[in-house]
Parts: C-alpha cells; sequence; structure tokens
C-alpha cells in the first residue's frame, strides 16, 4: 500500500529541473518569475547601451564574477588590424572595440580583448574555457546563446535592455516557455554531420517550429555525438525559433570539461558530477510536443533559399511552391528556379567558421578533405576558426599550412563573414557556401547569395567550384561535380 | 518609459513571412553605442539603392506611408538576431505597434521592453489588413483589442506583467531592483551550492 511518503516525486524535464533551481521568485499569473542568471557573456555589440544604462542610472555590477566578456562580431580577422599593426579597417567597429574595454573596466568585467589569447566568439569561448557547464542558467545578447544547452544548461539569447537587467541584477524576469522534444533515433550515415542533422530537423518543423519553446534534443543519435557536434545542434534551435535547446549531460560532457579553467577542480569536481547526473529527463515527464527523426534518413543538406527552413538534401531539385509569394520572391533573390537541380551550380566563396561550426573538429574536417588539393580557379575560401586557442592548437597540428596550401585565406578569430560586419563580405549576386546558420536577404553582404551546409559540403564546393556531394569526396573519390 | 493606452492610425503593410532582424536592421548598422537614429537605417537593403537613393516603390518611401504607427507584416516577424537594434529603428521611425500572426519571441520581448506593441492577431483579421493597405486602425491596450475600419474587433494576447508596465509607463528594471532582497537569499543558498 502506498503512503503518501512513497509517491515518486513528480517527474520532471531537465528543462523543468533547471528552471525550477533558478526560480528567485516563482511566477504568478501576474507577474513572471525571476529567473537567476549563472552566467552573463558580453561582447560589443549589443552591451554598450546596457553599460549606459547603468551609468545613467547610478548602478553597480552586481556580479562581476558571473560575467565575462569577448570581442567577436565587429571584430577584424586580418592579423594586422588585430594585433594593432595597422588600425581597424571599420571605424565604427573600433570605437565599440574602444566602448567595451572602458565598460569593462569601469565595471570590474574581466575581458578577453583583442590581443587575448582566450578571445573568440562567444560561443566557442565559453564551452572552451570550462565556463559553460551543466545546469547553469547562461544568457548573452545573442540569439546564438542556445549553443551552450549542448552542456546541459539552459541558454538564451536576450536583448539589450535584458543585458542591462542582468548586469544590474543579475536576474530576467522570464515567462516559463513550453518543452518540445525532439527524438532522434538511429545513426547517422557516414558523410552526413551534425549540421546536416540540425538543418533537417529545421527543415522538418520549420523556421518558427519552435517559437515559445524550449527544445531537448534525445535519443541514441544525440547521443552519440561529441560535444562540438552538440554544439552544433544547439547552436540553431533558434533557427526553429526556439530560444532555447538543451542535451543532458553525460561522461562525453563531463569528459570535455574535465581540467578546463573554470571547470570546478578536486573534491569540488566529484561534487558537481554528482549534481550534473541527476540533471536528466525523468522517466514519464511529459514534454508540451515532441517530434521524431530518424538519423539513418538524414542526407547531407543544403539550403536554397532566403532562411534556413528553405532547405534540401544536396542531390534535390530546388522545390516549387507554386502561389507562395515569399518562396518565389526567395528564388528571384538567390537566383534559381523551382525545379533545377542544386548539384553542379557555380560557387564563387566558401566561408568555413562561425559558432556553428567554427571548432577544432570541424577544422579538422575541413582540412582532412582538402589536404593535398587545390581550390577550383575563381572560389575565394575564408577559413576563420571560432577562436584563438582554436586557431593555434590547429596550427600547431598543421591544419593551417593545409588551407593555405590549397590556397584558401587562414584568419584570426571571430564571426567574420557569418554576418560581414567587420568587411569581410561575400559581393553582390555571387553564390557562398557557408558553414555558418543564416542565409537572411544580405547576412553575408548586400545581395549575397548564401547556401548553407557542412564543413564537408563546403569543401567539397571549394574543391569543385560548384555544390558537390560531400559523399564523394568522403569516399576518396576525385571530387568532380557530375 | 511612457504610459500607453491606445493608438489610432493607418497602417503600412509589409506582406512578406519570416521578416528577420538582419532585414529590419542589417548588421553593418549595428557598430553603434548608442540607440539613436537607427531610423534611418530600416529595412535599408530594400529601402535604398546601393548609391543610397530612395528606392521609390518601396512602400516606406511612398508619401501614403508618412505618418504611419502601425506596421502589419507576414507571419514569423522578427525572427533571427536578437539585436534590439530593430525595435529601437522601428520606434525611431515613428512606429509603435506591429501586427502580424506570429511574432518570434527575442523580438517581442524586446519590443515590449521599449514600447514598441508586439499585436498577435488572427487569421481572418491579418489577412483583411494585408488586403486593406492604409487602413484606419484603433488598438486598445487595456482591453486589448484591435479594432478594424468594418468594425470587427479582434482580441489580442499581450503578457499581463508586461501590458501592466505599458499602461502605467513603469520600468521594468525598477521592479526587478525591489526584488534586491529577495535575490541576496537566494544567493546566500545558491552560492554556497555552485561557487566552490
Ligand atoms: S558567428 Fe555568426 S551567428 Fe555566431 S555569434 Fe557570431 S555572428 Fe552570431
Amino acid at each position: 500500500m502506498n503512503s503518501p511518503t512513497d509517491v515518486a516525486p513528480q517527474a520532471k524535464t531537465l528543462f523543468e529541473k533547471v528552471w525550477e533551481q533558478h526560480q528567485v521568485v516563482a511566477e504568478t499569473p501576474d507577474t513572471p518569475a525571476v529567473l537567476y542568471v549563472d552566467l552573463h557573456l558580453v561582447h560589443e555589440v549589443t552591451s554598450p547601451q546596457a553599460f549606459s544604462l547603468l551609468r545613467s542610472k547610478g548602478l553597480k555590477l552586481r556580479r562581476t564574477d558571473r560575467t565575462l566578456a569577448t570581442m567577436d562580431h565587429s571584430t577584424p580577422t586580418d592579423p594586422d588590424e588585430v594585433f594593432g599593426r595597422v588600425p581597424i579597417k571599420v571605424e565604427s567597429a573600433a570605437l565599440q572595440v574602444k566602448e567595451l574595454e572602458r565598460n569593462c573596466r569601469e565595471f570590474g568585467v574581466e575581458l578577453f580583448g583583442l590581443s587575448s589569447k582566450h578571445r573568440g566568439i562567444v560561443h566557442v569561448i565559453g564551452p572552451e574555457l570550462g565556463a559553460t557547464q551543466p545546469g547553469k542558467t547562461i544568457v548573452c545578447g545573442d540569439s546564438h546563446t542556445a549553443t551552450h544547452g549542448a552542456f546541459g544548461a539552459l541558454a538564451f539569447g536576450i536583448g539589450t535592455t535584458e543585458v542591462g537587467h542582468v548586469l544590474a541584477t543579475q536576474c530576467l524576469l522570464q515567462r516559463r516557455p513550453r518543452t518540445l522534444a525532439i527524438e532522434v533515433s538511429g545513426r547517422l550515415s557516414e558523410g552526413v554531420t551534425a549540421k546536416d542533422l540540425i538543418l533537417a530537423i529545421i527543415g522538418q518543423i520549420g523556421v518558427s517550429g519552435g517559437t515559445g519553446h524550449v527544445i531537448e534534443y534525445r535519443g541514441s543519435a544525440i547521443e552519440a555525438l561529441s560535444m562540438d557536434e552538440r554544439m552544433t545542434i544547439c547552436n540553431m534551435s533558434i533557427e526553429a525559433g526556439a530560444r532555447a535547446g538543451m542535451i543532458a549531460p553525460d561522461d562525453t560532457t563531463f569528459a570535455y570539461l574535465k581540467g578546463r579553467r573554470f571547470a570546478p577542480q578536486g573534491a569540488a569536481w566529484e561534487q558537481a558530477v554528482a549534481r550534473w547526473r541527476a540533471l536528466r529527463t525523468d522517466p514519464g515527464a511529459v514534454f508540451d510536443r515532441v517530434v521524431h527523426i530518424d538519423a539513418g534518413e538524414v542526407q547531407p543538406m543544403i539550403t536554397y533559399g532566403t532562411h534556413p527552413g528553405m532547405v534540401v538534401p544536396i542531390g534535390a531539385t530546388v522545390p516549387d511552391r507554386p502561389g507562395d509569394a515569399a518562396h518565389v520572391k526567395s528564388l528571384a533573390y538567390m537566383g534559381l528556379h523551382a525545379g533545377e537541380p542544386l548539384i553542379g551550380r557555380p560557387v564563387q566563396v566558401v566561408f568555413i567558421g562561425s559558432c556553428t561550426n567554427g571548432r577544432l573538429s570541424d577544422l579538422k574536417l575541413a582540412a582532412r578533405l582538402i589536404e593535398g588539393r587545390k581550390l577550383a580557379s575563381g572560389v575565394r575560401m575564408l577559413v576563420v576558426p571560432g577562436s584563438q586557442q582554436v586557431k593555434h592548437e590547429a596550427e600547431a597540428i598543421g591544419l593551417a599550412k593545409i588551407f593555405t596550401d590549397a590556397g584558401a585565406q587562414w584568419r584570426e578569430s571571430g564571426c567574420s563573414m557569418c554576418l560581414g560586419m567587420n568587411g569581410d563580405l561575400v559581393a553582390k549576386g555571387e553564390y557562398a557556401v557557408s558553414t555558418s546558420n543564416r542565409n537572411f536577404e544580405g547576412r553575408q553582404g548586400a545581395g549575397a547569395r548564401t547556401l548553407l551546409a557542412s564543413p564537408a559540403t563546403a569543401v567539397a564546393a571549394a574543391l569543385t567550384g560548384k555544390i558537390t556531394d560531400p559523399r564523394r569526396l568522403l569516399a576518396g573519390a576525385q571530387p568532380t561535380a557530375h | 518609459m511612457q504610459a500607453i493606452r491606445t493608438i489610432e492610425s493607418r497602417t503600412v503593410v509589409l506582406p512578406s513571412t519570416n521578416i528577420d532582424t538582419d532585414q529590419i536592421l542589417p548588421a553593418r548598422f549595428l557598430t553603434t553605442t548608442t540607440k539613436e537614429g537607427l531610423g534611418r537605417h530600416l529595412f535599408a537593403d530594400w529601402r535604398y539603392q546601393a548609391d543610397g537613393s530612395p528606392k521609390q516603390d518601396f512602400i516606406l518611401n511612398r508619401p501614403e506611408a508618412a505618418g504611419c504607427e502601425v506596421l502589419v507584416a507576414g507571419r514569423n516577424f522578427g525572427c533571427g538576431s536578437s539585436r534590439e537594434h530593430a525595435p529601437w529603428g522601428l520606434l525611431d521611425a515613428g512606429f509603435r505597434a506591429i501586427i502580424s500572426t506570429e511574432i518570434a519571441d527575442i523580438f517581442r520581448n524586446n519590443s515590449l521592453k521599449n514600447g514598441l506593441l508586439p499585436i498577435v492577431v488572427d487569421e481572418a483579421a491579418h489577412a483583411w489588413l494585408l488586403h486593406n493597405p492604409g487602413a484606419s486602425v484603433r488598438i486598445d491596450l487595456d482591453a486589448c483589442t484591435l479594432t478594424l475600419p468594418t468594425g470587427v474587433v479582434a482580441s489580442f494576447p499581450i503578457e499581463g506583467f508586461a501590458r501592466y508596465c505599458l499602461l502605467n509607463g513603469i520600468d521594468e528594471l525598477g521592479y526587478l531592483l525591489q526584488q534586491a532582497d529577495a535575490i541576496s537569499r537566494f544567493e546566500q543558498t545558491y552560492d554556497r551550492i555552485h561557487i566552490a
């Protein structure tokens, strides 16, 4: 017989556990929850107005020990500019860099500045330094903050007003989002990457399919992924409209974090791991929605339109959606016609980098495929490591030389051509196969035509000058487009 | 912040679906350290030629758009980047409300914090608005209603606390700062467990 004390505690999802641990004040019908923030990441583009707000109200920064800053979005990737041998070309970007330096000095924030060896894209350095940990709430004035959810953190992007709220109070006013489970069974096939999987997921649920939800990616295919791959998945949650994506922490997570600069050490490490092991969705916990995907069916994917949901397997033709004005407008921008194959289309630019695919394993994969080969004539290829640490590791193991020998440009780290704020641009009308996450009109430059894909597909395009199935390269065959 | 109760205005219509914040305010204009003057760059790539001259056929450049405070847009407005420069730019250009059938989460939050009303209405009201650009509409934030010139009244959801703050001109930061004691109490227990 069950006495009340025998009744199992209510089964909870991973999200619910993290949310509840951070409620300073629970939500009511009239007021949102006051949610505590463990880690606030700050960068130069979305913070200046927030620091100004603090200054104008005479407020202090509440927890400098929970705040880290870097510069990535508008910073140059040319080493001469980065290390001050020549001035930063984009003047307004130079001002933003100065402003962040001043703000961090004045408010006492640790800054990984332009010449720091720990600088890099905010979503690459958080994990790399071990600041990103399971169960934490992590926010940043950037929508790809979802990346950190790969560690079982609740991580989401906020606007600049909210950056100010967190600086001043270490808290946010939040309504509890709904939950969406994406169950990925099976295994990815040879030549298919995590990037292809997340593009396939966005293609299935749509660019607003996750709006109002926090996604938990689960299932055997997710558990088999490395941390870098899990970050690629969670990174693009916002491309499906979800502010956050999470993956339950496991031994892969702990092995990645152990010994990193901000990770707990010694006895504290053991205690942390014990706590982190409880961060799993309980059997029987209920999600608001569940979507199933078979990883075995996912093909290398490529986008053909102007949002990440306009995506098809690389061997497919451009879809036709008669009567859909947005589709027609998008194809006109892309210079593509419904019914034509994507394979074989000429490509002028290839970009490998960004917080989606700018980590060491991405560069290793790209280098393995490009080694000993040359870029097709007329192709410009930029390889931009996600952080200075990734850059140094890649140089130490010879990857940089493989890229430059092939004819690619090797740069300092930053967001670079992902959003073209620093002058790294795709020209009007050019086609760029890019490992980044957004193919919006003008994202990589006014009139630029972006095709999102994996690093393998990007290299295949660089070597052939055309959209090419990367499995041809992986199979060791001479890369040709046909 | 100024209190908001009603807005009465003609509409400007941008029917495209999935208008992302890169369209609303392109990244190259984000290298600013203030909020001012962003209206100039609103929809820059749709609004201006490469040489900076206005594209005459773009709606925001036409005389009938002058003075309009309500923008009607296709489904899933404001998706993509979290840049608050998007609502800042819209406000600076004179808009006070956005109407769509779906508005992206971060953009909606950012808008509410700046007094730009994100209004989600049903398909029927939306379809009518898309087909009748320039219509005079009335938004009542207290009643949460949108009244069309046909007399049709559509209601819209809006988070209760944000609505309260907007109606009374209250700044959410002020409310958060009042929670200082609760935050300190939380930190005392929490830091013991989580900071070794
Ligand atoms: S790499 Fe691109 S998506 Fe990632 S933070 Fe930078 S600009 Fe944003």
